[in-house]
């Protein structure tokens, strides 16, 4: 059974945004996504200060199986990517939710995204 | 889904079940990367009972298995030795490729692909109308492949009895015990058995194993672990319209005997004769990315497509075999995702005995 925590929000392309509470958001792919994909061999992260629009794939995740892009949940400003991804692709598999997020943003509020209890059912 | 005799043991060892080719299979008991690995240093072994056994026998098994493959059984000579061989339709396109093991001139068995056995059987029945032979399929056999640098010695510590019929055999040999035919042979570039064993013990025989510390390994690592040691994979580098001169196997097709008419010699004749285009290579990205099955290759004679691409877990980059212009050498570029991404054409295999090549 996929884990999905209750501290963040959640999007049907299976990503999630943890709201930091200063304007700034994070964001990686969940549980579902990993254990979907396998063995990540290859992130493919934007760069400080790319900009996004909403729907954007702004990111690729590949694993021994597929590459999977992930998309811009809003019209959104990357402010940090996590560089740790570089050599250890496998974080996102060993840590989805914590040491494997892919990037942190700053975006207008963010609407339209599932709460954890809707994305949960969305699994089943 | 088709299961096999191990079925409930790969769910009890939290296998990753997918379909493959009507079968239900794990594909991987958590990480096919460790997996991988696994075998490469210690030893890992896979479930393969969905391949078929079939049993050739009777006066003309060696007469017709001449006709019947295009690599020439009449190099057995020895009980137990085993020949890798394209079996070929009438126009030299790959009916199947497979591994024929010698017992004696009226005596063989064949290891065919699960996905073509129907139609392999039913090609096999054809061929053997005028033959004086009987075609048996063991349906009834399951199979476990024990690979890795530490597979024999870990096989002969689970299995009592097995060190002392199977301790001397050679490379590409193999020895029957009993309901038990053993196999020095494999699917992977690493030293090994595949075991043959009746399906009622199947499950017992992977207990002992993995008391014997063989981790499971699913069809995930039995890819990337065949496509590092360069092996072609039946569907991928050749099929009913690919000849094994264009796929990088011409090595397995014996023509030496002109008194052998073997199905689809006439066939690989006049392609010889007039030239082949195309052959497999092996390719190895330069940069970043996963090369993927089918993308479009870019070389310096012309187009190809890459007929199996991965990742290697051995030499952390992404590799391929693809079939390409012949002759084609140097750098070529692949398509991926949109974009053109360089490669380095090279002569597979990349990995052997846990080392790498190229």
């Amino acid at each position: 059974m996929s884990e999905v925590r209750d501290d963040r929000q959640y999007t049907e392309t299976h990503e999630w945004i943890l709201d930091n509470g200063d304007g700034t958001y994070t964001m990686g792919v969940t549980d579902h996504a990993q254990e979907l994909l396998g063995d990540m061999v290859f992130v493919e992260l934007p760069s400080e200060g790319d900009e996004a629009s909403h729907e954007d794939e702004f990111c690729v995740v590949e694993s021994v199986k597929a590459a999977s892009g992930v998309y811009a949940p809003v019209d959104l400003e990357v402010i940090a990517v996590n560089e740790a991804l570089d050599a250890e692709p496998e974080l996102v598999n060993s840590s989805c939710y914590d040491d494997g997020w892919l990037v942190k943003f700053t975006a207008e509020a963010i609407d339209d995204l599932m709460s954890a209890e809707d994305y949960a059912d969305t699994l089943d | 889904m088709k299961r096999t005799p191990l079925y409930q043991a790969h769910i009890d060892a939290e296998g990753k079940m997918v379909d493959f080719g009507g079968w239900e299979m794990p594909l991987n008991y958590g990480s096919q990367i460790e997996e991988h690995h696994q075998v490469r240093t210690d030893a890992g072994m896979f479930d393969v009972s969905h391949m078929t056994v079939v049993d050739i026998k009777g006066a003309d098994a060696k007469v017709f298995l001449q006709t019947l493959i295009a690599n020439d059984v009449d190099k057995l000579k020895t009980k137990g030795r085993a020949l890798y061989s394209c079996m070929l339709n009438e126009t030299g396109g790959v009916v199947d490729d497979l591994i024929v093991y010698y017992l004696d001139d009226k005596d063989y068995r064949m290891v065919i692909n699960a996905g073509t056995t129907e139609k392999d059987i039913a090609w096999i029945n054809e061929q053997a109308a005028v033959f004086s032979v009987s075609v048996k399929p063991q349906f009834d056999l399951a199979m476990i492949a024990v690979q890795g640098p530490n597979a024999r010695e870990k096989v002969f510590a689970a299995m009592p009895g097995v060190e002392e019929v199977a301790g001397e055999l050679n490379p590409f040999n193999a020895v029957g015990l009993g309901g038990l035919f053993i196999a020095r042979t494999g699917y992977t570039g690493e030293d090994g058995f595949e075991i043959m064993l009746p399906e009622k013990s199947a499950e017992f025989t992977w207990k002992m194993l993995l008391e014997a510390d063989v981790k499971p390994c699913g069809l995930g690592a039995r890819d990337t672990l065949r496509l590092e040691a360069g092996m072609s994979l039946y569907g991928s580098e050749m099929n009913d319209e690919v000849s094994p001169l264009e796929a990088a196997l011409t090595w397995t097709v014996d023509l030496t005997n002109e008194e052998r008419r073997f199905v689809g010699r006439d066939a690989l004749e006049a392609l010889k004769a007039e030239g082949t285009e195309k052959t497999i290579v092996g390719l190895v990205l330069e940069g970043k990315g996963v090369i993927r099955d089918h993308q479009k290759v870019v070389t310096s004679l012309g187009e190809g497509e890459v007929t199996s691409g991965t990742f290697s877990p051995s030499m952390g980059k992404a590799i391929a075999l693809a079939s390409v212009p012949k002759d084609a050498e140097g750098l070529c570029e692949i398509e991926m995702r949109n974009k053109l991404v360089s490669a380095k054409i090279v002569k597979p295999p990349f990995v052997r005995n846990g080392k790498v090549l190229v």
